[in-house]
């Protein structure tokens, strides 16, 4: 059942309109003097806050070393199956050679990924972090996967201070010169 | 198997249930029969006791004797008394006695195995991420499932050598051994090739080859399965690809006719490895590292692509299509393998069958045997061969008899399976004579000369069974998809005996099975779907008068065979 709902009639002031009008552009210009509340973008970019989940990136240690040691869980973890790692050797002559391990190629898809921030909480070395980086373009499909080089140049270097590969070393050192075996 | 008597049965009772197991029966298999897992390291079914890793301990106790009278001590029920030995024991080197009681899951048990772990993860370097064996790594999983959850070692961790070369296939890494000594055992009783051992005493015992030697013999990469931890890990594949990525597809080892059982593990299309797979009756749980290296056959330089004809690249179709003209122009010879399928052969013997052929004939492949599981027939399914019809004489190394047909021009076609016919002693004087038809997966002189290629599979792209030098016929199964032109040889063959004979062949291996098992057939009663992964050994006295080649290995001796097939 439908109900009829009765219509006020117009007073006069309603009827003249330009009260209203005033009305609605006093709150126009108002607005035109206080501090916007929108940026520029992308000229203007906004404050990320802390444990944002950007673009998933690989960092270096302080000291310059590659973090990764393709273990490949971030590969296994990673829902859309974004993560390519193959992995591969460190060489004997390297100053890293008892790391033996990291990524020869390191491929992240970023049309496929999903920004879960899985492979960062897997991640045993803490080499991977989704960082501030959120805006992703290209022109074709391969653009969009980021390679090794790439993910270094956006990852960078985290202020970490384990070097617990230094530790294995520096034992294995101490064990030459007779410490403890 | 001989079956079990039941005076050999002792009865056991493990964790409150009564179990019947053969006398001699450590208590890790007793266990096993009721579904328990003990855990264990050292431990292993086809190597000698050493119970070193005390990870298996479990409580064990016996039926009370009254000292005085010697009566059995009961309890107030009247069921025997059990008096539990006051420490825990090892259950690899416990063997059932009747009555004999065991606790694999009490307190003590579970408090013993956590002691245990925590001792063996004192010196242990946690580097499961850069680890080959993690995944597939005991101390990984029992420390899980039976460590304390966190350490409390605070000192220094041991320092021992890495990334050592053991052999030419095997690096070493003796922080991460737990002395479990399986390795060791292997080398000396399975091998027969007694180069590894442990140097110094205590905290300093670390796992070395003795000096001048290293661990270089064809058996070598077993020790890296039975390796518990990631101690001694594969050269080739290492840091290939992480364990649980990989897709394990059960196959046959193509080497010999002893015709190891396999896993094929790969991921994507491509494989990483190949591993033994368990079968008493045929290799236990080992496998020649020869075998381990086939898989890089797949990928190799001289595979066929396409098919061609004229040396001009076509379609599979095409290809079977001009075979099959070429075939039908009569004086053709046919040379089959010894490393074809059965299904294969069947189909072979139903194209020779269709034509009035000039001969069919396989080529012999030998060599010297090792008397483990490298047989002197370097050929896995020559017994195939012979159970098909294709052929009812062992074959010759030599196409001597092909040659001289092709060189009285009795022989104008000859259609080969797999087999190079210039390796088999043919001269490419005598192949400009013959127009060749060639099906196989791989390049060689004679696909050269060869009027129509058809490129066909591998065996880790294919299914299909092979017989062993038992006469046992193993199934082996489709790992990975095969290249892009490349064709099913079983499907070629029985196009080509279709187009032939004017009647639709069988050309899916189960529809193909059903003409393998007519009867009167040795495969009566036997389909691929229901061939179970231990094979099914058939009868092969028929062919008892022939002179194999093999000697004894394994689990093969001539002699007790010829004893068995002459009962």
């Amino acid at each position: 059942m439908g109900m009829i709902i009765k219509r006020k009639p117009l007073n006069i002031l309603e009827r003249l309109y330009v009260p209203e009008i005033v009305r609605g552009l006093s709150t126009t210009f108002g607005k035109i003097f206080e501090k916007p509340v929108t940026l520029e973008y992308p000229e203007q970019r906004p404050t990320i806050p802390e444990g944002y989940r950007g673009v998933p990136t690989l960092v270096k240690d302080p000291q310059g070393r590659e973090k990764c040691v393709s273990c490949q869980l971030c590969e296994f973890v990673c829902p859309p199956k974004a993560i390519r790692i193959q992995p591969g050797e460190i060489a004997d002559d390297s100053e890293y050679a008892h790391v033996e391990k990291g990524p020869k190629e390191f491929d992240i898809d970023m049309l496929r990924c999903i920004y879960c921030g899985m492979c960062q909480e897997v991640c045993p070395e803490e080499a991977i972090w989704l960082q501030n980086q959120f805006s992703m373009s290209g022109y074709t499909r391969k653009e969009m996967v980021n390679n090794k080089a790439k993910l270094y140049e956006l990852g960078g270097t985290l202020p970490d201070q384990h070097f617990k590969w230094n530790k294995k070393k520096e034992a294995a050192e101490n064990a030459a010169e007779g410490g403890h075996h | 198997m001989a079956e079990e008597k039941k005076d050999n049965l002792v009865t056991v009772n493990i964790d409150g249930v009564d179990v019947q197991v053969p006398k001699g029966t450590n208590m890790i298999e007793a266990a096993a029969k009721v579904g328990k897992e003990v855990p264990h390291y050292c431990y292993h079914p086809k190597l000698s006791i050493a119970g070193n890793c005390r990870m298996c301990l479990v409580e064990l106790g016996m039926p009370g004797r009254d000292r005085a009278t010697g009566e059995p001590m009961l309890n107030e029920d009247g069921s025997p008394k059990i008096m539990w030995m006051p420490g825990p024991a090892i259950g690899c080197g416990t063997n059932a006695a009747p009555g004999m009681h065991i606790k694999t899951n009490s307190e003590k048990v579970k408090e013993a195995r956590e002691g245990v772990t925590e001792f063996l993860l004192v010196n242990h370097p946690l580097d499961c991420p850069i680890c080959d064996q993690a995944g597939e790594c005991r101390l990984q999983e029992f420390s899980a499932s039976h460590g304390r959850g966190q350490g409390r070692f605070t000192e220094e961790k041991n320092v021992k050598p890495k990334r050592t070369r053991l052999g030419p296939r095997v690096t070493l890494d003796d922080e991460r051994c737990i002395l479990c000594s399986r390795c060791i055992r292997f080398s000396q009783e399975i091998a027969n090739d007694d180069v590894l051992g442990f140097t110094d005493r205590g905290s300093y015992s670390t796992l070395t080859c003795f000096p001048g030697k290293e661990l270089a013999n064809n058996y070598s990469l077993n020790t890296v399965d039975i390796c518990p931890v990631g101690a001694l890990t594969s050269t080739d594949f290492r840091f290939k690809m992480r364990v649980w990525f990989l897709k394990e597809t059960n196959s046959i080892d193509f080497e010999t006719s002893a015709g190891c059982n396999t896993k094929v593990s790969s991921r994507e299309g491509k494989i990483y490895r190949i591993t033994p797979r368990r079968n008493d009756a045929v290799n236990d749980t080992w496998m020649p590292d020869s075998g381990r290296e086939l898989y890089k056959k797949v990928e190799s330089e001289d595979r066929l692509q396409s098919s061609l004809i004229d040396g001009t690249e076509v379609s599979a179709q095409n290809a079977v299509v001009a075979a099959s003209e070429l075939l039908n122009g009569g004086n053709v010879a046919i040379v089959g393998s010894g490393k074809a399928t059965v299904e294969e052969q069947f189909a072979l013997k139903g194209i020779a069958d269709a034509i009035d052929h000039k001969g069919v004939y396989l080529v012999a492949r030998y060599g010297e045997g090792d008397g483990i599981l490298i047989t002197e027939d370097r050929n896995p399914n020559v017994r195939g061969a012979l159970l098909t019809g294709l052929i009812d004489a062992l074959p010759e190394e030599q196409l001597t008899d092909l040659g001289q047909k092709i060189d009285s021009g009795e022989v104008k076609t000859v259609l080969t399976t797999k087999e190079d016919l210039i390796a088999a002693g043919l001269t490419e004087a005598q192949l400009s004579k013959v127009s060749v038809v060639y099906i196989g997966a791989h390049a060689n002189p004679t696909t050269a000369k060869a009027k129509v290629v058809i490129a066909g599979l591998t065996q880790f792209e294919k299914s299909g069974t092979l017989v062993n030098v038992q006469f046992r016929i193993q199934k082996f199964n489709k790992a990975i998809p095969g290249p892009k032109g490349a064709i099913d040889d079983l499907l070629a063959l029985s196009t080509i005996q279709a187009n032939l004979s004017g009647e639709e062949a069988p050309s899916s291996i189960g529809s193909i099975w059903k003409s393998i098992a007519a009867e009167g057939s040795v495969f009566e009663g036997l389909s691929f779907a229901s061939l179970s992964d231990e094979g099914q050994l058939l009868d092969g006295s028929k062919f008892s008068e022939l002179p194999f080649k093999e000697g004894k290995s394994l689990k093969y001796d001539p002699q007790t065979e010829a004893v068995a097939t002459t009962e």
